[in-house]
């Protein structure tokens, strides 16, 4: 260890290291300690919050579901593909990161609400609108969260050895078992990653769904969203709710660090 | 099923162009200084590099003529790569790996392990098929590539600098198993490397890329003989003896021996350098243990040095200045005393 710390320097270091810590611990110490333990099994047996957990896993399923399906082709062609566009798709795609989600809300109503960019010719042919529907709590958490997994399975794409599929080629697999059997499996770190980070962050998706699909109570109602209405009419329950995201959350955290250093 | 290049790539600053046969059942040794285009010549001939011009064939079929239509996708060509870093897939078992072309190539999985494990078998490894290559020590590792590359039936095989990556005490045994397997494999062989004693130990013929061109194409006494270049003469340009080693006397395939430094027994390849071999015109005083006597065959001048081809029980090559031509009145017919130390000779067990 040549770059120890001088002597000096431990006891101010270690002070400002113990701030830092706090500002992460006393919060959660918050609603830990707060919590409504007696009354927390029966919270969790209430129609509503069953309905919010509900909605709030297929919001963010189905975001994962769609960054799978059309996150990994993106992710594809922003690693291998030559065209200049990728640049520009690029940055649309880190947009959602960088933008504050109450801009993305409203973009995103602009674009398929009812009198959107592409919702007000579907109103009109189909007599359909995506918004405030349930669907919309999907696509909202699908637009914030499927950055992290493009940009993830990019990386793993770009850093992967593409000698181990030249092998693979030499020894008679063709395009599509290359990429099945050794692509997929030797990135697979990097998926898992990105779809835990894309997971986490649709599951706390609030602000751009509260725009784009509203608050209604067993439809767009998903957890965080419950979690601010109970805080204004019953403030114990929306401590118990703010615990079970928080446990959600620690697990998920504990999955995505054994995906980040697999077993070498 | 011979193996036909006669084909030209350019990439970067590479301009490469060769013309070369390589026959069923012979291993060619193609050597040549870093960047010279030895590894590009197989990734194309694998397919997994497109030529420019020219065509590479393999048994009379077209694998690729720089066209797109002639193309033959790598997968197709069924042409086996030992790579310098065995490259085995680091999330399959040992056994998954070699099972890998046969896989690919439709066997059933069953059947594609039971053969994996007779491969494995072969390279001496039988015990380690249930483990990750990451277990493997590197000459494990390249053993298993070997089998892994040959247990997907290829017709040709190319093997880029197989031994390059292995520590020199896995070397020996490497070596050997890669001279078995070359043998026994009925089509062309192709073996990239810069080491000349694995050149002599494993190829029947060996050819010299310079910067993209073939320089030379013979056998190692050829090449040895009469380099075409500075490059040539220096690494390849060795003697070469066969023979077999025992208590330090390396008895070769005349009958003359030679007093070598190892402690090695049974068969062996030695090669000293043409400079490490000295000329006297009197039989020289002192600590030479190799020592006899020889007629000059032919004196050749290559680029300030000379070389003097000797005849004989040993035929060898020195090298010497031409200073010493004069001074010993060196000409064909010319009868000296040749004379090489025993710790200059370089002995690699076979």
């Amino acid at each position: 260890m040549n770059d120890a710390v001088p002597r000096h320097l431990r006891v101010p270091l270690a002070l400002l290291t113990a701030v830092a810590v706090a500002l992460f611990l006393l919060p959660l110490l918050g609603v830990v300690c707060s919590a409504p333990w007696s009354k927390l099994w029966t919270q969790l047996r209430s129609g509503a919050v069953h309905d919010a957990l509900g909605l709030s896993l297929i919001s963010s399923f189905g975001a994962v579901s769609i960054a799978l399906v059309f996150g990994l082709p993106l992710a594809l062609w922003l690693a291998r593909g030559r065209s200049w566009l990728r640049t520009v798709v690029r940055v649309l795609v880190t947009l959602p990161i960088v933008l504050p989600p109450i801009v993305a809300g409203i973009a995103l109503l602009l674009a398929f609400g009812r009198n959107g960019l592409v919702g007000a010719p579907i109103d009109r042919w189909f007599g359909w609108s995506l918004p405030f529907t349930t669907a919309a709590t999907v696509v909202a958490a699908a637009y914030m969260g499927l950055p992290f997994f493009v940009l993830s399975a990019e990386a793993g794409l770009r850093s992967f050895d593409a000698r181990y599929a030249a092998a693979a080629a030499t020894l008679g697999a063709g395009p599509w078992r290359r990429f099945r059997t050794i692509t997929l499996p030797m990135i697979q770190p990097s998926l898992r990653a990105g779809l835990l980070l894309c997971w986490a962050r649709a599951l706390g998706e609030f602000c751009a769904t509260q725009m784009f699909a509203g608050n209604l109570a067993g439809e767009t109602r998903t957890l965080p969203l419950a979690c601010s209405v109970a805080m204004e009419v019953d403030p114990e329950l929306a401590i118990g709710l703010s615990l079970i995201l928080a446990v959600v959350s620690a697990v998920v955290l504990t999955l995505l660090r054994q995906g980040w250093s697999p077993q070498r | 099923m011979s193996l036909q290049l006669q084909f030209g790539l350019t990439r970067g600053s590479l301009s490469l162009d060769l013309a070369l046969d390589v026959a069923d059942g012979e291993t060619l040794a193609l050597v040549g200084p870093n960047g010279a285009g030895k590894s590009t010549c197989l990734l194309a001939i694998a397919g997994l590099l497109r030529i420019d011009r020219g065509h590479i064939a393999c048994g009379g079929e077209r694998l690729d003529d720089g066209t797109r239509g002639a193309f033959v996708p790598p997968e197709r060509r069924g042409v086996g790569f030992l790579f310098q870093d065995h490259l085995l897939f680091p999330h399959r078992t040992v056994e998954d790996n070699v099972a890998y072309g046969l896989r690919a190539r439709g066997h059933s999985r069953r059947e594609a392990n039971e053969q994996a494990q007779r491969w494995l078998a072969r390279v001496g490894l039988s015990d380690r098929g249930g483990v990750l290559p990451r277990e493997l020590s590197g000459g494990q590792a390249q053993r298993v590539a070997l089998a892994r590359a040959l247990a997907s039936e290829p017709r040709v095989l190319l093997l880029d600098e197989p031994l390059a990556a292995v520590d020199v005490s896995a070397r020996q045994s490497l070596r050997r198993v890669l001279r078995e397997h070359l043998r026994s494999f009925a089509g062309p062989r192709l073996l990239v490397t810069h080491d000349a004693t694995d050149a002599f130990a494993l190829a029947d013929r060996i050819a010299v890329l310079e910067a993209g061109r073939i320089v030379q194409v013979g056998s190692a006494a050829e090449i040895g003989s009469r380099p075409k270049s500075r490059y040539v003469a220096d690494l390849v340009g060795l003697n070469c003896f066969r023979g077999t080693l025992h208590d330090g006397r390396l008895t070769l395939g005349s009958g003359a021996h030679l007093v070598v430094v190892s402690s090695h027994e049974g068969a062996a390849l030695a090669t000293a350098h043409p400079r490490t071999v000295a000329l006297f015109l009197e039989r020289p005083l002192g600590s030479p243990r190799n020592c006899w006597q020889a007629e000059v065959l032919a004196v050749e001048g290559a680029q300030g040095s000379v070389r003097i081809q000797l005849g004989g029980e040993i035929p060898v090559v020195a090298e010497v200045t031409e200073g010493s031509v004069e001074g010993l009145g060196l000409q064909v017919g010319t009868r000296v005393w040749v004379a090489i130390k025993a710790t200059e000779i370089r002995v690699e067990p076979e």
